[in-house]
């Protein structure tokens, strides 16, 4: 099994690489994650790669050759997608991949189903010599249910890699006599959608709706409209259109509900059956019931519960009472922060005082460097891109920025997972770019897992850690514009950004210190504010640490007529790991150490 | 409760507060209980701070992971703003339990939003059933901010529809497997909960 992070898919391998017999690894990226379960399945064992729904974007490429080879071991590709986006940078539908690469695409609708059809798509792979797509949402992934397992059985061909140049050597001349056979091969999969259990009914009493739907909708309708029958599609590409047609002659309305695009609705309303589907109901997020009730009330005449209908609103009732919003709407957000001692903070508070500059994001918790207090990104699209969007920048820069300094950000993980290619296109066509590449020895956002820069396998074993000045200089760079800093010294990582962003270079700072979720972290006794010296300048709430607090607000005046609002804080001392980044922003030294400090 | 086939427990507050952990054990116990479970996170960005709730959902047979709102019966808010914020998914007869101890979120200490004044009061103005007391002071009196957890685990112990006695079992039983240290304080952090409930 290989994965590369990423939520809500990080778990799968996990948990699966708790199996000792099973080979587990973290990949670098998700294409390269499915070419080694490509490999592994031709060697004869049977491969699963999971990832996130943007993963598979980066897979692709390895995916629509892949289909025309077929399998040797059976080949899985377990992708979720962030239904509802609680933590990706979009919402897309990888639904679409089945259409694409023309392989079956199964969807389970809760835990039991995500283990029997796991188990179920490496026989299907096998017997149709076809990779398979399970996909998923975050509400199958990241929901703990009760599952019956089954025995486990050791799978592999026996005959081990078999060579066949004419299959697997994918030329044109070779891969032209391949086509032909996918198309067989998706042919046979549609018959078989057709009689498949997997695509089942679940009878109803109420038949004056009837659903077709997948993956987690699935429970919604049941939740919603116990009564209703639903066509259920285990196995939802290919489309069993006849099962479907036939299913809509027997309800009063057939109704689509799937999430999030509108993709067997469309297949259906092209074999000419009427349905329903995003007329009615929403195109982004998540199916629940009380997403489905207000949308399907109305065609069975109920009305929606919080519209007054219209005679209501007009004659009987004259004065048409407004019920007060509920308690807690009106509350402030809680946006994630950056966690208390950070390695990120420092260079945030750093990139936040430098001016005439834009500033290239990428995937991490660096992200949230775009919010308060820093307001220190420009744009964030997708992994490894703040490369190449500096580079453009830079490119493309009319004199309006001719003096705008462009610094990109990357992590760790980001740079080596996509960033990487893009450096090497900047040090090949000279970019003028300050990059910071932020070494926290971890993937950060997905939970801490290991990479190459951590020098730990999945296992927690010893492998090379990977030297990034080494690296970024055999990419290209020179040796004397790569800096290591420590970022909890704000000293040296100004002197460092402020020299480089004046030179006309490619220059890499990169830092050094880990994330504090890593197990070596070591906290420091902690830090407290003397009350007494605390002027209120609010300088150190421009670190964005979260163990600062505000304590009481002033407003003053000054000598020179104007206003300012002053802001005394203490420190959490339970909370504080003594970094000690924040005691250089403080001119009057009013943070000091706490004396005695006992951590429990 | 007992009117309704699904039990729906609903757990609020802050990435790292172990909202995730309570949850986990809510659900491990019910399971135990022979009940079908569901449970299920809405949290994106769960380790930094930002707000985290667990669904925990047990009966005859759980359908939809996550409780529609206004279907909640408990709400276990780790967190007095959190605990506002969440409190209109409650189920008219639904009880909420209410730690009072304060986080305010970096924007307010920015001074870009204000944290309300009394958020108990204002749930109480809405006629909101419920328990309030300070879970991390009595964490804090019995030396661990950590136990706030069991604290809470504690105070709603008597609104399950099983015995307390089997919740606080299984909490121990966690302790004893990984730390058995810890087994004597965690029981005493469940048994200050509940009096706490009690009297509050
Ligand atoms: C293609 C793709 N795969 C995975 C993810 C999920 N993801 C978001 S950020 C990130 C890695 C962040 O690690 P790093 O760059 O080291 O930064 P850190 O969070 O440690 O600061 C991952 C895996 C994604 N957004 N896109
Ligand atoms: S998880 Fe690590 S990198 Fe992410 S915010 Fe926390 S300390 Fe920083
Ligand atoms: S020393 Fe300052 S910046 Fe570091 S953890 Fe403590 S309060 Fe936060
Ligand atoms: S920087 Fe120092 S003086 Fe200024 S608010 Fe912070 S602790 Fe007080």
């Amino acid at each position: 099994m290989a994965a590369y992070p990423g939520t809500p898919a990080t778990e799968i391998l996990e948990y699966a690489s708790r199996l000792p017999e099973m080979y587990s690894e973290w990949s670098v990226n998700e294409k390269v994650s499915l070419e080694v379960c490509i490999g592994a399945s031709l060697a004869g064992s049977r491969a699963l790669c999971a990832m996130k729904h943007v993963g598979l974007n980066v897979a692709s490429d390895a995916l629509l050759t892949q289909t025309l080879i077929g399998v040797g071991g059976g080949l899985v590709i377990a992708v979720a997608d962030d239904v509802g986006l609680s933590s990706s940078q979009n919402e897309q539908d990888s639904r679409f991949w089945g259409r694409f690469a023309h392989v079956p695409v199964l969807e389970p609708s809760d835990a039991q189903e995500a283990y029997n059809l796991t188990r179920f798509a490496f026989d299907l792979s096998e017997q149709f010599n076809t990779p398979v797509i399970l996909r998923m949402t975050t509400r199958i992934c990241h929901v703990k249910g009760v599952v019956t397992t089954s025995e486990r059985r050791p799978h592999n061909s026996g005959v081990g890699f078999q060579k066949d140049p004419a299959r697997l050597v994918m030329i044109p001349t070779n891969a032209k006599h391949r086509i032909p056979l996918m198309y067989q091969r998706e042919e046979r999969l549609q018959q078989y959608s057709e009689e498949s259990e997997l695509n089942f009914i679940k009878e109803g009493s109420d038949s004056r709706i009837g659903f077709v739907t997948s993956g987690p909708v699935y429970m919604h309708i049941q939740e919603a409209y116990p009564e209703a029958p639903i066509l259920k599609l285990g196995m939802s590409y290919p489309v069993p259109l006849e099962k479907i047609r036939a299913f809509a002659a027997e309800v009063g309305q057939l109704v689509v509900a799937e999430e999030v695009e509108p993709i067997l609705e469309l297949e259906i309303k092209a074999a000419g059956v009427r349905v329903l589907g995003k007329e009615i109901l929403p195109r982004i997020g998540e199916l629940a019931p009380q997403v489905l009730r207000p949308a399907i009330g109305p065609l069975i005449g109920e009305a929606p519960a919080d519209k007054p209908t219209p005679t209501q609103s007009r004659a009987n009732v004259p004065e048409v009472k407004v019920p007060p919003p509920p308690p807690g709407s009106s509350l402030f957000p809680r946006p994630p922060t950056m966690c208390v001692a950070c390695p990120h903070l420092g260079i945030y508070y750093c990139l936040s005082k430098i001016r005439n500059k834009s500033i290239s994001g990428d995937i991490g918790c660096y992200t949230l460097g775009a919010g308060h207090p820093w307001n220190a990104l420009d744009t964030t699209i997708c992994m490894g891109a703040s490369m190449g969007v500096a580079l453009g920048l830079d490119k493309g820069r009319t004199d309006v920025d001719k003096e705008q300094k462009i610094i990109a950000v990357i992590g760790d993980s980001t740079f080596m997972h996509m960033g990487m290619q893009g450096l090497l296109d900047i040090t090949y066509n000279r970019g003028n770019v300050t990059i910071l590449l932020l070494d926290n020895r971890a993937v950060g956002m997905t939970g801490g897992q290991d990479n190459p820069g951590s020098g730990r396998d999945i296992h927690g074993e010893v492998s090379p850690r990977v030297n990034f000045a080494k690296l970024c200089e055999a990419l290209g760079v020179k040796p004397e514009r790569i800096h290591e800093v420590n970022p909890y010294e704000l000293p040296t990582m100004f002197k460092a950004l402020r020299e480089e962003v004046k030179i006309e270079d490619t220059s890499v700072i990169i830092t050094n210190q880990p994330c504090v979720l890593v197990d070596f972290y070591a906290a420091k006794p902690p830090l407290r504010v003397e009350d007494e010296k605390c002027t209120g300048c609010k300088n150190c709430l421009d670190v964005g640490c979260p163990a600062i607090y505000v304590t009481r607000r002033e407003t003053v005046v000054k000598p020179n007529g104007k206003e300012k609002e002053l802001a005394f804080v203490r420190i959490e001392s339970s909370a504080c790991t003594g970094c000690n980044l924040c005691p250089s922003t403080c001119g009057p030294d009013a943070i000091v150490p706490v004396e005695n400090f006992v951590r429990r | 409760m007992s009117e309704h086939k699904i039990t729906n427990i609903l757990v609020a507050g802050i990435g790292g507060q172990g909202v995730m952990t309570a949850a986990e054990i809510l659900a491990q116990t019910a399971l135990a209980q022979g009940y079908d479970v569901k449970k299920t996170e809405v949290a994106g960005m769960a380790q930094r701070g930002g707000v985290v709730t667990s669904h925990v959902r047990f009966g005859d047979k759980v359908l939809s992971p996550a409780i529609p709102p206004g279907e909640v019966d408990i709400l276990v808010g780790f967190e007095p703003a959190e605990s506002l914020r969440w409190c209109s998914h409650l189920r008219p007869d639904g009880v909420a339990m209410v730690s009072t101890t304060r986080q305010e979120p970096p924007v307010v200490s920015l001074g870009l939003f204000d944290y309300p004044e009394d958020p108990v009061g204002q749930m109480r103005a809405a006629d909101i059933h419920m328990h309030a007391f300070d879970a991390g002071a009595i964490a804090a009196g019995l030396g661990n901010f950590r136990l706030v957890n069991t604290v809470m685990l504690g105070a709603i112990s008597e609104y399950l529809p099983f015995a307390p006695e089997i919740l606080k079992n299984v909490i121990l039983e966690r302790f004893r497997k990984h730390k058995p240290k810890l087994v004597e304080i965690n029981e005493a952090a469940f048994e200050a909960g509940r009096a706490a409930q009690a009297t509050a």
